[in-house]
């Protein structure tokens, strides 16, 4: 099984790879999986006023397909709202990379990694809404 | 540069081996049981030669030697074989969590057959403890059976004072010498060895050839067979033997002991290069396995933060393999390094090279570059390696599961 080339492109090309301010009330994180599974995505996500999702960033401890699903996940989001952004499924990951089918949980964390960073923003919001100062949340 | 330094897992024959080999596809084809005619003869003197070749460097007799289709059939005739045998006498089996998998599956299997099967745990260097052995010894043990060399992280076991025990407990012991075999010095003799198993293809030889050991005297060992048929091998193993691949195995375990004095001490010198140049440059570097009892051409190192089967696709031009689950089938990490207790995200993490005879100094040079700029990279990539230098460690966060 050889690496697939728009996975080796997402290794040696990473888009959207480093962290943003984890405190700012318009960032989002998402942090999913575990190490002793091998998988930890870390998605965040950076709002505008408009909830227009205007930057994402990753980082991925995990092999080139969670790194590559992750890597993808970071350039959809961005342009979408926060709503559209729940709209990305793990199979339309799957079917961009080529996933294998023993790769597929790779696309599936990828997904939850976008859920977990929007419900943060959406906790945020309704923490500031109920006059609770924004606490961060490792998910 | 593409580099091979995956020699564990099998090895680029060598072209004296493959010279040997040659004439006896086209030229002496003959069958070595056929009595009659010289076609016959001659195969059957190639046999006899690589017989010779093969006892020599264990310490045996050639008529020790019994050939098989590889190490898991040598394996799987030593363990169930004996088994079948002795079950008059008892029916309890001694190994260790470390084997290969041809050694632990035969043992599975007998479980579910009537035999009671112990698997010693090893300490977190991966070597047994041989007072727990002693006492797992009981009046109904038949056979002990544990590897020189593990093939995954290079520990080696103490298998002459585990033979020493158990000739004194009258217990047959078993060895399982595939990464050792004309690597490390064995007798048989010395080391009181009952069976042991070797493999071609670990030492420049072709695929599809091994030897078991079968100790004839003191005491006479012998082994119900796997395969009925012609009664070949004294029985223990029919079927036409594979003279050619018989060939490359002499000549592999001839060249072996001619190099016997220089080549492991070679083998180690560039596995101990790498590992300078890679712990040199990188910090959160671990070895595992037991820092000097270890087969020479093996290194096996957790890079902590990074995963394996990235770290192979980074460097996608050396061949190297991996305890971690990704770059498993059945998505379960190393089962060795979790019998070290290593902890499951530094299996995950684990690279293990291995130097054979055609590695060179500018290979090990030029993969320490790769691996140092792939581990870096990796490095900022990684969500775990952030958390560690803000002073968090992952191993105390609690994590959800999906």
């Amino acid at each position: 099984m050889a690496y697939g080339d728009k996975i080796l492109d997402h290794y040696q090309n990473p888009r959207n790879v480093g962290t943003l301010d984890r405190n700012n009330e318009n960032v989002g994180t998402g942090i999913v999986g575990a190490p002793e599974c091998g998988d930890v995505l870390k998605l965040q996500i950076l709002v505008d006023e408009n909830e227009n999702i205007v930057d994402a960033k990753f980082k991925t401890f995990g092999c080139g397909s969670a790194i590559a699903s992750s890597s993808l996940a970071t350039e959809w989001v961005k342009g979408r709202t926060l709503d559209n952004a729940l709209q990305i499924k793990n199979t339309d990951i799957v079917r961009e990379l080529a996933l294998p089918p023993v790769k597929i949980h790779c696309s599936v964390l990828a997904e939850d990694a976008i859920r977990a960073a929007v419900a943060d923003l959406k906790a945020k919001r309704d923490a500031k809404r109920n006059g609770q100062p924004a606490t961060v949340e490792a998910k | 540069m593409k580099v091979y330094l995956d020699n564990n897992a099998t090895t680029r024959v060598d072209p004296l081996v493959l010279e040997a080999m040659l004439p006896y596809f086209c030229e002496k084809f003959g069958n070595a049981a056929s009595r009659s005619h010289s076609f016959g003869w001659e195969a059957e003197e190639a046999v006899k030669i690589g017989r010779q070749q093969v006892a020599e460097l264990i310490g045996a007799a050639a008529d020790d030697i019994v050939f098989t289709s590889g190490a898991t059939e040598g394996n799987n005739i030593a363990i169930k074989g004996v088994a079948a045998m002795y079950a008059d006498k008892g029916r309890h089996i001694i190994t260790q969590a470390t084997e290969h998998k041809a050694v632990i599956d035969p043992g599975k299997y007998l479980e579910q057959h009537g035999y009671r099967v112990t698997f010693l745990p090893v300490d977190h260097y991966g070597r047994i403890d041989l007072q727990q052995l002693a006492d797992a010894i009981k009046d109904d043990t038949i056979l002990v059976s544990v590897m020189h060399g593990n093939n995954e992280i290079g520990t080696l076991q103490p298998i002459a004072e585990i033979g020493k025990l158990c000739k004194a407990r009258g217990v047959l012991f078993h060895t399982d010498c595939c990464q050792t075999f004309g690597k490390v010095p064995i007798n048989v003799q010395e080391m009181g060895i009952d069976l042991l198993t070797c493999s071609a293809h670990k030492i420049h030889g072709p695929k599809g050839i091994g030897a078991l050991y079968v100790r004839r005297k003191r005491p006479r060992v012998r082994c119900e067979p796997v395969l009925h048929g012609g009664g070949h091998e004294r029985g223990m193993r029919s079927g036409t033997l594979n003279v050619p691949g018989i060939v490359g195995l002499g000549r592999a375990a001839e060249l072996c002991r001619l190099h016997m004095d220089t080549e492991p001490v070679r083998l180690a010198g560039l596995r101990d290069r790498l590992w300078r140049g890679l712990s040199s440059q990188l910090d959160h570097l671990t070895l595992n396995g037991h820092p000097t009892e270890r087969t020479p051409s093996n290194l096996n190192a957790s890079f902590a933060y990074v995963e394996g089967e990235s770290l192979m696709m980074g460097i996608s031009e050396i061949a190297v393999s991996s305890g971690s689950a990704c770059t498993s089938a059945s998505l379960e990490p190393s089962y060795v390094l979790k019998a070290l207790g290593v902890g499951d995200d530094l299996a995950h993490s684990s690279i293990r090279f291995s130097v054979g005879r055609f590695n060179t100094e500018p290979e090990i040079d030029y993969t320490i570059d790769r691996v140092v700029a792939a581990v870096r990279k990796l490095r900022a990539m990684s969500p775990l390696y952030e958390m560690a230098q803000e002073g968090i460690d992952p191993h105390k966060v609690e994590w959800a599961r999906r």
